[in-house]
């Protein structure tokens, strides 16, 4: 309590800023907490009373219980062959030396900044009813991909690239001078990587795991276009239980039976595989060493990369053409049509989604380095409610918060649904959390006493976070800006509960056009949707560049 | 106890720059939140305008804390920091007039030299050609002249030292604080930027508190030397002072090498040591019969070869000795009173004994040094 109240007085000096933490927990409370909090109330309530109805339907109708299950197979498997495939691209790429490393570490990133449904589509166009390769090349008239296994094959295209991307970090981290002292005490390959690479990196290699589980259950594109009736999935079926059945307390309970699993292993991601990491920071990139493989380890691990890499160009070529073609599977003459209806019939909703991208992202931006900057900066009381409510966000599935925020936004007070705000607000708290951790982690590498010189020199909280704190954070803040325009330009699962007529965004216009199997339109989009990413990218590159070129990292 | 800085050191208020009265700071404990660590406890000091006062201790003792109290950086638990007449207790950092040089300089990475040093004067809000005037005065007075353009990282430690230094006396600044701003540089350099710093401080006449944990730097720099351990102040006084009248056990064995005899008080200008009466002229400050401890320092205790030795002198055995350039380090372990070290001067013509030899240790009598408090307590 003492310590409470001295940090209170020393925040209370600087006005702006007890006045900026005290306007950032209300936001993050509201937009937040009190929508889960409504999920949960929701939850446990039929026509306003309170019961557990909801969820003793989860042991009477086979329906739901079927839904968690498969969910939970699903997550588990791709989670385990999905980090299995991204732990050995990654490998390949930083312990090898194979040719093209370059080429097919951007090709592997590739399905990371797409809209969520280019794999979905993809295997439609090559293996569903009219597929290039079921009905074109072997001719089979009754193959089902939908199901199970086309999700699952969906999804391992969709998140093994996230396994790779934090997997590359472990492996780089890992300094191979150990390999080399390995092999200098008498290992063989096979034992320096298994005693000592693989041990180093399990930790990081468990926490991959545990992101592509929760990416997978709280997947809402794959299913829903890939699933089928016959294989339900719960963040679809909670989706169905609102806009289908109406049946607000079903889906709230749906929800809530997400939650569980996702927040558990967000739980363990954080409090125990994060603590237990060994990462040798030395500041100098040690050079890789490629004596860790014998040649032929080394080209089979090169065959598996190198077929991800040609699965993307398939993909991708295939959604092209698709864009490009009158009917798939019947008809393959040229068109312009798909892409004349997105740019007329669908324009709204391009325009939309990028006017909400363009102001969602600034704002995610800027809010993510202040969080950072008052969580490891700062010291006042309900710091670390601050930072936990602040990134709880990233474990919490989209349909959850889409859940949410209609059910905490269409009262008075508030009465948000069918907003501009609304889709902002969702999009602003939702992907705040990447840029929060990002800040965080440059922000710690940065010494504090560069911040107490500024004040020092006479400048308050505020003039010292703006003229010198964020220059120094800018590379954490402009991935942050990446990371929040990538996610608002291809978010759905959220997105899906909070569109209206008024404001329509593109992804949501692909899942429709899927829906009535207009897969070439459902392909235009998604081109239009990469082509802004990309360009989005190339331009906040370009600005890191110019901000970047006074700012050198300085010796201490 | 706490301590009370001596008569001839004290300052009345009307005069002290720089004031601390009773200033404590007590953390909560991380690992147990009921209980209170003392990190700074009680400590009193004033300076007059233009001293230049070390605060030197082992890490831990309260010192960085201190320098950070005055700075604004840490509250106070307990206790005042006035600046002249005012107290300056809830100012906040960026409204206290104490420029500081850390020990990581923390320049600002992003902004080049001059942009640096004109930081603070630009919050100001200063004309601009005052502000061009008072930079290139201070980059030409630290001798950074043509680097102005530079980014700190094109800059050698030294010269980032520097750069640290300029952008806080620019502000030409009520009070200058430094955290141990040399631990970074190499031994040359440091010696180099310490001759700097003292004559640039004495030049501007600007008050200043510079912490430190090596004593060398300490006793060069000072105007006053403050010996803390544990939170407390140990001793404040002169480099002359403090090694050869340590107030207490710790200042005598911080500060230089120190032999503590252990002994008894005989009268006002007598201590008996292991049945050896020892003149100590400079007083003793116990009554007679008390258990008092004494302290000699290597340079003045005189060697004697076999039977030798005079009135005073204590009998032992070498345990090793070294022959080091300038001087011989012998270690003698003296009846009764464990192992001492004794300076030889001149070693290379006189030689050394033996480890065993028998031998005599005197203290020259001007040099010994009876600790205040009693024996017991020390």
């Amino acid at each position: 309590m003492r310590a409470a109240r001295r940090q209170v007085t020393i925040l209370a000096r600087d006005p702006v800023l007890l006045a900026l933490v005290l306007f950032i927990m209300a936001a993050v409370g509201l937009f937040v907490v009190y929508p889960l909090i409504q999920v949960l109330v929701a939850s446990f309530q039929v026509r306003g009373d309170w019961t557990t109805a909801n969820y003793e339907l989860l042991s009477t109708r086979r329906l739901y219980r079927a839904a968690l299950s498969n969910s939970l197979q699903v997550a588990a498997l791709v989670g385990v062959v999905g980090t299995t495939l991204g732990f050995v691209i990654a490998f390949t790429l930083t312990r090898t030396n194979v040719p093209f490393k370059r080429a097919l570490h951007l090709l592997t990133l590739l399905p990371i900044i797409s809209p969520p449904f280019v794999g979905a589509i993809s295997i439609l166009f090559l293996f569903g009813f009219n597929g290039l390769v079921t009905k074109q090349l072997l001719g089979l008239q009754d193959f089902n991909i939908y199901g199970r296994w086309g999700v699952i094959a969906s999804q391992i295209f969709t998140f093994a690239p996230l396994a790779y991307l934090s997997l590359r970090g472990v492996l780089q981290s890992i300094n191979p001078t150990l390999e080399d002292a390995a092999f200098n005490i008498g290992a063989t390959k096979w034992q320096a990587f298994w005693k000592v690479t693989f041990p180093l990196a399990l930790p990081g290699i468990f926490s991959a795991f545990l992101v592509v589980f929760i990416e997978s259950i709280s997947d809402f594109g794959n299913p829903l276009v890939l699933a089928g009736a016959a294989f339900p999935m719960l963040a679809p079926q909670a989706y169905l239980e609102i806009t289908g059945s109406f049946n607000l307390g079903r889906g709230a309970m749906l929800a809530t039976i997400l939650l569980l699993p996702s927040l558990t292993a967000f739980a363990i991601q954080r409090y125990w595989v994060s603590k237990r990491q060994y990462v040798t920071v030395t500041g100098k990139p040690t050079s890789s060493t490629s004596k860790i493989v014998s040649p032929f380890a080394k080209w089979s691990l090169f065959s598996v990369t190198a077929a991800f890499g040609v699965l993307v160009i398939a993909f991708y070529a295939v959604i092209i053409l698709g864009a490009f073609t009158r009917v798939w599977g019947f008809d393959y003459s040229l068109t312009l049509q798909h892409m004349r209806y997105v740019f007329s019939v669908g324009l709204g909703s391009v325009t939309d989604t990028l006017m909400i991208a363009v102001v969602s992202t600034p704002i995610s931006g800027v809010l993510g380095m202040l969080i950072a900057f008052l969580v490891v900066r700062r010291t006042f009381p309900g710091k670390a409610a601050l930072e936990f409510g602040s990134i709880l966000m990233y474990a919490v599935p989209g349909t959850v918060v889409g859940i949410g925020y209609i059910l905490a936004f269409n009262q008075r007070p508030l009465i948000l649904t069918g907003t501009f705000a609304i889709l902002v607000l969702a999009f602003v708290f939702r992907y705040v959390p990447v840029g929060i951790q990002n800040g965080i982690a440059v922000l710690k590498q940065i010494d504090p006493h560069i911040e107490e010189a500024s004040q020092n020199l006479g400048a308050d909280g505020v003039t010292t976070f703006r003229k010198v704190t964020l220059p120094l954070i800018a590379p954490a803040f402009f991935s942050g800006l990446v990371y929040a325009f990538v996610r608002a330009m291809t978010a759905i699962s959220a997105a899906i509960f909070l569109v209206s007529a008024n404001w329509n965004l593109m992804t949501v216009q692909i899942l429709n056009q899927v829906g009535s199997g207009r897969l070439g339109v459902a392909a235009a989009f998604s081109i239009l949707t990469i082509v802004i990413v990309t360009i989005a990218i190339a331009i906040i590159g370009f600005l890191v560049e110019r901000t970047s070129k006074t700012k050198t990292t300085i010796r201490f | 106890m706490p301590y009370t800085v001596p008569a001839h050191h004290a300052v009345p208020d009307a005069e002290a720059d720089l004031r601390l009265v009773g200033l404590g700071k007590t953390f909560v404990s991380q690992d147990d939140p009921s209980q209170d660590v003392v990190a700074v406890d009680a400590v009193d000091l004033s300076l007059r305008k233009g001293q230049l006062v070390t605060l030197l201790g082992p890490s831990g003792c309260g010192k960085t804390t201190l320098l950070r109290m005055i700075a604004g950086f840490e509250e106070p638990t307990a206790g005042d920091i006035y600046f002249g007449d005012k107290r300056v207790n809830e100012l906040a950092p960026n409204n206290r007039d104490a420029a500081m040089v850390f020990q990581s300089y923390a320049i600002f990475p992003h902004l080049n030299v001059y942009d640096n040093i004109a930081f603070g004067l630009r919050l100001k809000r200063l004309p601009r050609g005052d502000l061009q005037r008072r930079v290139d005065r201070v980059v030409e007075q630290v001798g950074l002249t043509g680097m102005t353009q530079r980014a700190p990282s094109a800059l050698s430690g030294g010269q980032q030292q520097r750069v640290a230094l300029a952008r806080c006396i620019v502000m030409e600044p009520r009070l200058l604080l430094f955290d141990e701003p040399l631990s970074n540089l190499d031994a040359k350099l440091r010696d180099q930027m310490r001759v700097e710093i003292r004559e640039l401080q004495q030049r501007m006449g600007i008050t200043s508190v510079y912490v430190t944990h090596d004593q060398v730097e300490a006793m060069s720099l000072s105007d006053l030397v403050v010996i803390m351990n544990l939170g407390r102040v140990e001793q404040v006084g002169t480099p002359v002072e403090v090694y050869g009248k340590p107030a207490s056990r710790f200042v005598a064995d911080f500060i230089g090498k120190a032999n503590f005899l252990e002994g008894r008080a005989v009268d006002d200008t007598t201590i008996e040591v292991a049945g050896v009466r020892i003149d100590v002229p400079n007083g003793v400050p116990h009554a007679a019969g008390q258990a008092v401890t004494a302290v000699v320092r290597p340079e003045a205790l005189r060697l004697h070869q076999g039977d030798e030795g005079t009135r005073g002198t204590l009998r032992g055995r070498v345990k090793r000795a070294a022959f080091l350039g300038a001087i011989g380090e012998v270690v003698v372990d003296v009846e009764g009173q464990g192992t001492w070290l004794i300076d030889v001067p001149n070693a290379a013509e006189v030689g050394l004994p033996a480890a065993g030899d028998a031998v005599g240790v005197s203290p020259s009598a001007r040099s010994v040094h009876v600790l205040p408090g009693s024996a017991s307590a020390q």
